[in-house]
């Protein structure tokens, strides 16, 4: 089973090897989204600095959204999904590595870039270390959640946007928590409550998100 | 092994086949026969679980296969219309995907022999390959499942010349004649002497 599962994360992590421009278009998307705010903004630096936890997670937050449209939609396509769903591991295994897989190629990078995107707003060294953890927390769970949803939408006409609509109101929650442990922690506050919040969604998603994928996929290729 | 009863499939409104029994055993090689829109994919999915049917059951070994999960699908091999490879792998690490997520266990260095039996080459990539050179590396998979007791082969024969169908022809019958059991769809015609037909009329 374990053995199951670290085949496929390798599978997917070659795959996005030998396909770099679908990884590149999300992350340069989040750089991007990130850059344009300060430029139209201006250079009024109290401003950026109190706008950007929020940017920079809601420009993570659609990065994400755009790269899960195609976690299962390849698969499903050239019929290696329906291999998965006959496989020898519970389909619950199965779909976190995927989800896993996910996050090592959609969701780290973003984790890396978002310190660096922050001298951008002139955010201070700890509070941008603060930003890259909160990131790293929620992160895994934009995946996890996604994964719902990309399973759900899966084969759908348009089923880009209807992904966006199911998941985006869902990753509030992260969204509210991660932007707002770096606000707190700029405020002088800590921040502590957030990520330990965070952190207790990334538990609460970890372990019951692969079997709703799982019982979403098994729907939705019916 | 596998009992099927009373299994009834409607898709898209339109009732498929109803009141529909099988049972299989090993040595079986079951060919499923009807015109393009019968349900021969529909029975297939349905017996490997993809599917639900729409009244009857699937038991495997006594057991229905919606408790048994993945206890029962690592006792199979499906083939489908899609040929499930990868186009951005080469052929060698397709089947040793396909190989481990199926729970066969094959050791590494049987994968390019099973390969070179269809004649293609491990380290081709699959998006440079022909459609009959994808199918051919999809099939290699059989090769390594000589332990798999059930095979469920949708249009095996599909896109293959006949030095290939041939081949597949040579893997299902040793199949049948050491104990497992297939049930196939084909179009063509077939030097496989199926030892009972299900005939579907749609």
């Amino acid at each position: 089973m374990v053995e199951i599962a670290r085949a496929l994360v390798c599978r997917d992590l070659r795959l996005a090897l030998r396909r770099r421009a679908d990884v590149a278009t999300a992350l340069l998307f989040f750089v991007i989204v990130a850059s344009l705010f300060p430029l139209g903004v201006g250079a009024e630096p109290n401003l950026l600095r109190s706008i950007a936890p929020g940017v920079i997670w809601v420009a993570a937050l659609l990065a994400s959204i755009l790269s899960l449209a195609r976690l299962f939609a390849d698969d499903f396509a050239d019929g290696t999904l329906e291999q998965m769903l006959l496989g020898a591991a519970p389909l619950g295994v199965v779909v976190a590595a995927k989800a896993a897989a996910h996050w090592l190629v959609c969701g780290l990078p973003l984790v890396l870039l978002a310190p660096l995107l922050a001298l951008q707003y002139d955010l201070p060294g700890p509070l941008a270390g603060m930003l890259a953890l909160s990131l790293a927390l929620g992160t895994p769970v934009l995946s996890l959640i996604g994964a719902i949803g990309a399973a759900l939408t899966l084969g759908l006409r348009g089923g880009g946007v209807l992904l966006s609509l199911l998941v985006l109101p869902l990753y509030v929650p992260v969204l509210v928590l991660g932007a707002g442990s770096v606000e707190m922690a700029s405020a002088g506050l800590g921040g502590q409550g957030q990520l330990l919040l965070l952190a207790a969604l990334l538990v609460v998603a970890a372990a019951a998100a692969p079997w709703a994928i799982a019982a979403a996929l098994r729907i939705s290729s019916e | 092994m596998l009992k099927a009863t009373a299994l009834h499939c409607k898709r898209g409104g339109r009732l498929l086949f109803q009141d529909l029994n099988l049972s299989i055993q090993g040595q079986d090689l079951i060919r499923v026969s009807g015109a393009n829109g019968s349900g021969k994919t529909s029975l297939l999915r349905i017996l490997c679980g993809l599917l639900t049917p729409d009244a009857g059951e699937v038991r495997w070994k006594g057991t229905a296969i919606g408790a048994l999960r993945e206890e029962y699908t690592r006792e199979l091999v499906y083939l489908g219309h899609a040929p499930a490879v990868k186009d951005d792998l080469t052929a060698a690490e397709n089947l040793n995907y396909a190989s481990v997520v199926s729970g066969l266990g094959v050791s590494r260095e049987r994968i390019p022999f099973a390969l070179e039996k269809f004649g293609v080459s491990g380290d081709s990539l699959i998006k440079k390959l022909s459609q009959g050179q994808r199918r051919r590396a999809a099939l290699a998979r059989l090769t390594l499942s000589g332990s798999v007791p059930l095979w469920l082969l949708d249009e095996p024969f599909a896109a293959l010349d006949a030095t290939a169908a041939g081949l597949v022809e040579e893997l299902i019958r040793a199949h049948a004649a050491g104990g497992g059991a297939v049930v196939f769809t084909t179009h063509q015609d077939t030097q496989v002497a199926a030892t009972r037909t299900v005939e579907l009329h749609g």
